[in-house]
């Protein structure tokens, strides 16, 4: 399964070459309505403490009790993610002190997780693919927010986030490449939002990474002392982190001295980490199983009862879409990132040439997209209308250089493309009475050329077919063109 | 006619349905004594017109025929538990000026029977204690006083220390505790009342000021076996707030106190019986427990609980363990006492508000449970801590599968201590729950009932132990012993 | 075991609680008379004795996923020693 190439990833270092070895810690965000083990509600920008319950804000005396869809979403993604489902799991406090950690712990998951090992697979840039290994899964309550410039020496708390769920997904450290880890996050963004247990937008904070990061020389067994890079928050930070903090650590190897292993935090706009807390604060959490919570149970009908509902995953669509239209693979990785993306093309391509379909949503439409920074959903050309667009150049009623002109037109009005084509008069001239009148024009007044070819220069035939084109305003069908051309030159 | 504040739950309820007299007379004569034995420092925070006004509304209920099975009853309530609009202290300078938003399951229980609210009773700070004098609203004091040394005041015991001497001082004609490793079963037999500890997850722990969760349960404290069965039937019940609350039926404990014992088996454990530390008169007053339990038609017989020496070293890592995390809460952000001076550091604030919030005893648990689950420190305390007590949970469950129904024991080493005598050293202070931690590990019923005075004239209570869920048998062999031993003296204090 | 000066300032600041200096030292006999009282538990063969997880022979109960809590921000800063438009405040932490 994981009989992938080693990425060629190295970094030059005085003495020699270097590796980089990568594990990421996923916090994902669990889309539910209420929170991991209260009754408050977890939308989004509400007033500061006004989803806040006497639980979420540790009052004395309140007790956790647990959000079955929430255990769903673990299980589901767990499923997503090819993990073993484990039917009975712990949660245990993480202590610690902290502003916006009212109960002055965390609950979270330690020893038994609800979902144990997985794996998930990298798509990269060359088509190629490569396994990553998932360590775990387990479910824990997200702290509330500090803000830290509203007064000169108070910090303001807001607990509104304070126990929401999170699934903090644990990879194995088998990346080795800053494109490695981007292509982690990408498809763990991809196969969360496929299961719809996360909405995975890391700008609203909703996905979140911390990146541990180690290296070695090449070809060195074992691995030397990590640091994790804390909650960064975009797959280009990520891979930004990754690269200067292992610099870092290769400087401080060549300088003799040793990494020490820390918590750091990456600073985007100085491109640098630096430590999170000093040795005297160094944590020790004194995990231990949560007393007001009894062990999480549930039996494999409820785990089967999930697994039927999963939809089909990127992985299995890009093979589908492989075997079904004979796409390339990376075509195939393009089209299935987005479920509503894969179904938009599936719309296009059904009954239709697969590749001419995926060629026209990934570079025409998706440019398209892209430039009005708008979402597939809110695409200005409908499946059905590309999908006809396509099927009038199939039966040559227009050219592909007309297609294109018909595409901007459908982008302006999201018209259909055979009205179009009606309206404006862009059908294709097969009549081949015109296309001859249009190549005698063009023979006539360029004796001199005719000579050249007749003379054995064929391949000015193309300067001629540009020509008649031309003067049919693109519409001639040119094959026709080239072959009543060579007729007319050559005889 | 018998002083209303003299009169049993059962008499007063027969009382107010009879019209003899109204719960507002009622919870009149309650006030005035609590003034009168102000002395007792029984209450952190007495609730004067709250308890006039659910009086009056009790008045109201029981004149239209909707009275519930504790309407109009007089009731302390232990400051562990959270009052809506009254302010809760657990007995602590950290939550001193608490005011919860939000009621306990427990005691709206209560106010849903009709009970009424006299005020909140002192206690050991944050249930950690054995003689209440770890509260920061001082000592709480036994109204029992030694025979012929009526100036050497005796501590009341612990935790629930306040609602023992209310109900013993005849300051309420019940109240509510808490018990962790014994703190309602101590006070009530240093006391001379009746105590239940439930089993673990038969009464809700929503909006109990938590001490070491695995452990706490809530129960009744009342002067007799039949009241303490009333008010059990009020506290107990499924909450769906707390996910280690039982889903079970709630029996009419009160209809199985008169049962009798007759064919019960008793088991007598040996290991209660230690080479050094159980004084002979204790062992007399054990024997004469058995004695009558046998006479009422039941029979005793010898069983082993051979893990019982390691129970309270077993449980002075749970509770603090616990206890460690469960009171990182009070940090001086949400609620409670901040010490915030200029220039503080949020680190500076944390270890000076908690320093400053915190009693001795408290620290002293905060620190030996924060060691207990420190890194390199768990496997050889916390866990190993975890194992002994599944042995000690599986010596219970052996002597119940070996046929026995009820488990008879001394509730306490020692009758009640003077203030003072114990404090400076917290082993020995420990040691008061040798008998009452065992069962609190195995999350079991025990109940203590008064049988005897000792020599000094304190008295003394027994303890009986029972399957999950089965405090009916523990409360008929209760009523057994209660019937027998005549059970009648009072404290001094009352006499004068 | 018995606990040092040093040992108990470490955990002092892990349970932030202040301890002041002269106090470490006669706090740190204290502990260790407690610790090694508790020590006894060493004598009790726990091999393959699972521990104890809870008392409560049940499931984990689990609550339906609808929104019954929250919305009173009053009710959750009403103690607060110090609040402000809603949030708690608490000295400026600097990261
Ligand atoms: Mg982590
Ligand atoms: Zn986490």
């Amino acid at each position: 399964m994981d009989a992938t190439p080693e990425t060629s990833y190295r970094l030059r270092g005085e003495t020699g070459d270097w590796e980089v070895v990568i594990g990421l810690e996923v916090h994902a965000q669990v889309i539910s309505t209420a929170k991991l083990f209260s009754g408050a509600s977890t939308t989004f920008g509400a007033a500061p403490n006004s989803q806040v319950s006497l639980v979420d804000a540790a009052m004395p005396g309140m007790l956790p009790v647990i959000n079955r869809a929430c255990v769903e979403q673990a299980v589901r993604t767990g499923l997503g993610l090819r993990a073993h489902i484990n039917t009975t799991s712990v949660f245990a406090r993480k202590n610690y002190f902290y502003a916006d950690l009212p109960q002055g712990y965390q609950i979270s998951q330690y020893e038994q997780p609800i979902v144990g090992e997985g794996s998930l697979v990298l798509d990269m840039p060359d088509g190629a693919s490569r396994t990553v290994g998932i360590e775990r899964l387990h479910l824990e309550q997200d702290a509330g927010k500090s803000l830290h410039d509203q007064h000169p020496s108070r910090s303001f708390i807001d607990l509104n986030r304070s126990g929401v769920a999170l699934m903090e997904i644990v990879s194995k450290p088998d990346m080795r490449s800053p494109e490695e880890a981007g292509a982690y996050l990408r498809k763990l963004r991809s196969i969360l939002r496929y299961l719809g247990t996360c909405d995975g937008n890391m700008e609203e904070g909703s996905m979140r990474a911390d990146v541990n990061v180690s290296v070695r020389k090449v070809g060195e067994p074992g691995l030397r002392t990590r640091c994790e890079v804390k909650n960064v928050n975009s797959v280009r930070f990520v891979m930004q982190a990754i690269e200067v903090e292992a610099m870092r650590h290769i400087e401080i190897w060549e300088s003799g001295a040793e990494v020490e292993q820390e918590t750091r935090l990456f600073d985007p706009a100085r491109g640098e980490t630096r430590s999170m807390r000093s040795k005297e604060e160094a944590h020790d959490y004194r995990y231990f199983p949560d007393p007001d919570l009894l062990p999480l149970t549930f039996d494999d009908a409820f785990v089967d009862r999930i697994r039927a509902t999963l939809p089909e995953l990127p992985d299995d669509k890009k093979a589908r879409f492989i075997a079904d239209y004979g796409l390339t693979p990376y075509d195939a990785s393009v089209l299935v990132v987005d479920r509503k993306e894969a179904d938009f093309f599936e719309a296009v391509a059904k009954g239709r040439d697969g590749k001419a379909a995926a060629n026209w949503v990934i570079s025409t439409l998706f440019g398209t997209l892209n430039k009005r920074g708008v979402g597939i959903e809110d695409s200005p050309v409908s499946a059905e209308n590309l999908g006809k667009l396509i099927d009038l150049i199939a039966d040559d009623t227009i050219s592909g250089r007309i297609a294109k002109e018909v595409y901007e037109i459908m982008v302006e009005t999201g018209g259909a493309p055979d009205a179009i084509v009606e309206e404006r008069g862009l059908k294709q001239v097969t009549d081949t009475g015109a296309i001859e009148a249009a190549i005698d024009q063009v023979m006539a007044a360029n004796p001199d050329k005719v000579e050249q070819v007749k003379g054995g220069k064929e391949k000015l035939l193309g300067w001629f077919t540009g020509q008649v084109m031309k003067a049919t305003q693109g519409k001639a069908n040119p094959g026709m063109v080239n072959e009543l051309l060579k007729k007319k030159i050559l005889g | 006619m018998t002083a209303l504040t003299d009169l049993t739950i059962a008499e007063a309820r027969a009382g107010l349905a009879a019209g003899d007299f109204t719960a507002t007379e009622l919870t009149e004569a309650h006030l005035a004594a609590m003034e009168a034995r102000a002395g007792l420092n029984a209450y952190i925070t007495p609730t004067a017109e709250r308890a006039l006004a659910m009086a009056k509304t009790s008045d109201a209920r029981i004149h239209a025929g909707q009275a519930g099975t504790m309407e109009g009853i007089p009731i302390a309530m232990k400051d562990l538990f959270c009052t809506n609009g009254v302010r809760t202290t657990a007995g602590s300078t950290i939550l001193g000026t608490f005011v919860p938003p939000y009621e306990s399951t427990v005691s709206a229980k209560l106010w849903d029977a009709g009970a009424v609210l006299l005020g909140k009773a002192n206690q050991d700070e944050f249930a950690m204690g054995s003689s209440n004098e770890t509260s920061a609203f001082g000592n709480a004091v036994n109204p029992w006083t030694r025979a012929g040394d009526p100036d050497t005041t005796l501590v009341p015991g612990g935790s629930s220390g306040g609602s023992a001497a209310a109900v013993a001082g005849r300051i309420a004609m019940a109240a509510t505790g808490t018990d962790t490793g014994g703190s309602i079963r101590q006070p009530a037999s240093f006391c001379g009342i009746v105590g239940l500890k439930p089993t673990y997850g038969r009464c809700s722990r929503w909006g109990i000021v938590a001490f070491a969760s695995s452990l706490d349960q809530a129960g009744p404290m009342a002067r007799t076996v039949t009241d303490t069965a009333i008010m059990m039937g009020a506290m107990a019940g499924h909450d769906p707030q707390d996910s280690t609350s039982a889903p079970v039926a709630v029996p009419d404990f009160a209809a199985a106190v008169e049962q009798g014992v007759k064919g019960l088996k008793v088991g007598i454990p040996k290991e209660y019986r230690p080479e050094q530390g159980l004084s002979p008169e204790i062992d007399a007053i054990w024997a004469q427990g058995m004695a009558m339990l046998r006479d009422a038609g039941a029979e005793t017989v010898d069983i082993s609980l051979p893990h019982t020496k390691y129970a309270l070293p077993t449980y002075y890592i749970i509770a603090p363990a616990e206890a460690s995390s469960n009171l990182a809460r009070y940090d001086g952000v949400r609620y409670g006492l901040r010490v915030l001076e200029e220039g503080d550091s949020l680190n500076d604030m944390y270890c000076k508000t908690r320093a400053a919030g915190f009693g001795a005893e408290v620290k002293r648990r905060i620190l030996i449970g924060t060691y207990a689950l420190s890194a390199g420190y768990y496997d050889a305390y916390y866990l190993k801590a975890q194992k002994v007590r599944t042995l000690i949970a599986q010596d219970f469950k052996a002597a119940f599968d070996g046929g026995v129904d009820v488990i008879l024991t001394p509730t306490t080493p020692s009758a009640a201590f003077p203030i003072g005598a114990e404090i400076d050293d917290p082993v020995t202070m420990y040691l008061n729950d040798v008998f009452t931690v065992p069962t609190s590990l195995a999350g079991l019923p025990g109940l203590s009932v008064p049988v005897a005075l000792t020599s000094e004239g304190l008295p003394q209570g027994l303890q009986l132990i029972g399957r999950p869920f089965d405090e009916e048998t523990v409360l008929r062999a209760g009523r057994a012993l209660e019937k027998a031993a005549g059970f009648t003296a009072k404290p001094r204090l009352l006499e004068g | 075991m018995s606990l040092d000066k040093e040992t108990v300032h470490r955990i002092a600041f892990l349970a932030r609680v202040a301890v002041p200096d002269d106090q470490l030292d006669p706090l740190s006999r204290e502990l260790s008379g407690i610790l090694h009282w508790i020590e006894q538990l060493g004598e009790v063969d726990t091999t393959s004795v699972e521990p104890m997880t809870s008392v409560a022979e049940m499931t984990l109960p689990w609550r339906d996923d609808v929104v019954t809590d929250g919305g009173y921000p009053e009710r959750v800063t009403a103690n607060a020693p110090e609040s402000q438009d809603g949030f708690y405040l608490v000295p400026k932490v600097v990261e």
